[in-house]
């Protein structure tokens, strides 16, 4: 595990305003301030709209912001991007049908210049973890929804990044395959010490699996808390009958709830 | 389910059940074609029966087959086949090839496509008789100019759109892997452009034999199945000018089957995934 003092990534008074100046101005991001220490899990919650993959994609430099300064492992997204030190899981799953399941795995491979057999091991050990091994030879129609995403989890895993972006990756599982996966992705946690980041539409998933929780409200977008989670790891099923946990859920529900509200108050649209 | 259809297809029954109401329209074409040529006593050089053509083609086949013989027919089938199949390699080549180059700076593509999509509708088949002039009439590569011509400027088009028009986030991804240039067109670019490529490919293939008939009818050798059509029509023997279209229908039709076929073999995905929907 990394010093827990270090900072993998550092916001400073960030904004993102995009088609500024025209009719289609919209701040997607407004003043925000973060810290994350490495080997961190934090998640982002906040309804729809609010500018979570927004932020992702800031912090993995696929977008620039509009001013504020923003740094990742002491170096420029740009630099770290470079360095490749983000695994991105997109919202979308993202996976290039012309390649089998574990081809798709091994793009990251190929483009790092990665061996050919320790590719396939890779991708193997990758796929076996989201529980697809069986599935390695298929090709991307022929999975579901959220089999699809778990190749891309499997994909973005398979370099060993430092930093992992994760918008929704569970999003299209039914809960029983979420709980595991859930489950699955604090013991990869646990024994690689990444940084993760991420976004979810789920309450519970969120307190169960970070130990800070970022709720952003929309329009524009802004952090109006950040929660703490003292809940001890490892967690497991039982956690989520600790009365420590039940009373997680509700304090974000209620902060949720506000920043809804907030949103709403705004321009009476929200989820 | 996409295994499903794919797998009821590939059965010997399967394929024969859809293709046979295919077989049986054809089938129906040609006898009623027979009977309203009988019915209504149609002069031969109006329209020959079915009948006349078939056993003018046997008589092409045995004359071919047999030593010492030569069959003009079959001769001028060979001569325009490999007009158009050069044509056609020369042009969808050079197609793919300047797609590449101009797709690597943006501008470039950009600037050049109006141009490519304004050639494409000018009627390539006029120039006929000035390549005539420039290769020679009696020269395949006149025919070959054409052909190339008339498939180039489709190929390029489409090539340049498949390798343009990617997926925004499948580019974030190459992105986020720090890709290299190199990569992001063997690995994303080029894979996103072949079902574009041979959707061009298959117009092609039946252009190139359209556009190598064509141009013979402008002139060329005695053995190329445009000319050979024009002298058995001017001589009143219907039988072996629509025998001759015979052979250039079923030229193109395997012409477009073979390019079909290499389509599915080099892209499953992309076959499946047109099965299922
Ligand atoms: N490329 C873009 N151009 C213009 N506006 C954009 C762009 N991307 C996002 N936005 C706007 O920025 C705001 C935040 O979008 P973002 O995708 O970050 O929301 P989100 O919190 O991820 O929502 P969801 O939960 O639905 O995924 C939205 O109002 C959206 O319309
Ligand atoms: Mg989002």
């Amino acid at each position: 595990m990394a010093d827990s003092r270090d900072i993998a990534i550092s916001a400073q008074d960030i904004n993102k305003i995009f088609n500024p100046g025209s009719d289609e101005e919209v701040v997607a991001l407004q003043d925000i301030n973060l810290e994350i220490e490495a080997g961190e899990f934090i998640s982002l919650i906040g309804p729809s709209g609010c500018g979570k993959s927004t932020l992702m994609r800031l912090i993995g430099d696929l977008l620039q912001p509009s001013s504020g300064e923003l740094l990742v492992n002491g170096k420029s997204p740009r630099q770290s991007r470079l360095d490749r030190d983000y695994g991105m899981v997109f919202q979308a799953a993202t996976l290039y049908e012309w390649r089998s399941v574990t081809k798709n795995v091994q793009l990251p491979l190929e483009v790092m210049g990665y061996a050919g057999d320790e590719r396939q091991q890779r991708a193997q050990a990758m796929l076996d973890m989201v529980e697809l091994g069986a599935f390695a030879k298929h090709f991307p129609w022929q999975l579901s929804g959220g089999m699809q995403q778990r190749v891309s989890i499997a994909r973005a895993l398979a370099f060993d990044p430092s930093v992992l972006l994760m918008d929704e990756p569970f999003g299209a599982l039914d809960e029983f395959t979420r709980e595991r996966m859930n489950l699955q992705l604090l013991k990869i946690w646990n024994q690689t010490g990444k940084t993760i980041i991420f976004v979810t539409h789920s309450i519970s998933e969120a307190v169960f699996l970070s130990n800070r929780i970022v709720v952003m409200s929309p329009r524009p977008g802004r952090i109006t808390e950040i929660v703490d989670n003292t809940l001890p790891y490892p967690r497991d099923f039982n956690t989520r009958s600790d009365p420590a946990y039940i009373q997680l859920v509700a304090r974000v529900r209620d902060l949720l709830r506000d920043a809804i509200g907030s949103g709403a108050a705004n321009d009476g649209e929200a989820e | 389910m996409a295994q499903a259809g794919a797998s009821a297809a590939a059965s010997p029954r399967g394929r024969l059940g859809y293709y046979f109401p295919t077989l049986a329209i054809a089938v129906g074409v040609i006898l009623a074609w027979e009977i309203l040529v009988l019915a209504f006593d149609i002069q031969q050089f109006l329209l020959p029966k079915p009948s006349a053509i078939f056993s003018e083609f046997m008589h092409q086949v045995s004359l071919w087959l047999a030593p010492g013989e030569r069959s003009i027919l079959f001769e001028s089938s060979g001569a325009t086949f490999w007009e158009a199949f050069g044509g056609f390699i020369i042009g969808c080549g050079g197609g793919v090839l300047v797609a590449l180059i101009t797709s690597r700076w943006t501008i470039v593509s950009e600037a050049t496509m109006p141009f490519a999509i304004a050639a494409n509708s000018v009627p390539i088949i006029a120039f006929a008789p000035i390549m005539n002039n420039w290769f020679g009439i009696t020269n395949p590569a006149s025919k070959m100019a054409i052909v190339a011509i008339i498939v180039f400027f489709p190929t390029m088009i489409n090539t340049v759109r498949g390798l343009t028009l990617v997926d925004a986030s499948q580019l974030e991804l190459m992105r986020s892997y720090a890709a290299a240039p190199r990569d992001i067109l063997l690995k994303l670019r080029i894979p996103n452009a072949l079902p574009y490529m041979f959707s061009a490919f298959r117009v092609a293939s039946a252009l190139s034999l359209i556009g190598a008939v064509v141009a013979e009818f402008f002139g060329g050798p005695r053995a190329t199945l445009g000319v050979y059509i024009t002298q058995e029509a001017s001589a009143f023997d219907f039988a072996k000018a629509w025998t001759a279209i015979m052979m250039a229908s079923i030229i193109g039709i395997s012409f477009y089957l073979v390019v079909l076929y290499v389509e599915r073999r080099l892209m499953p995905w992309h076959a499946s995934l047109r099965d299922s929907g």
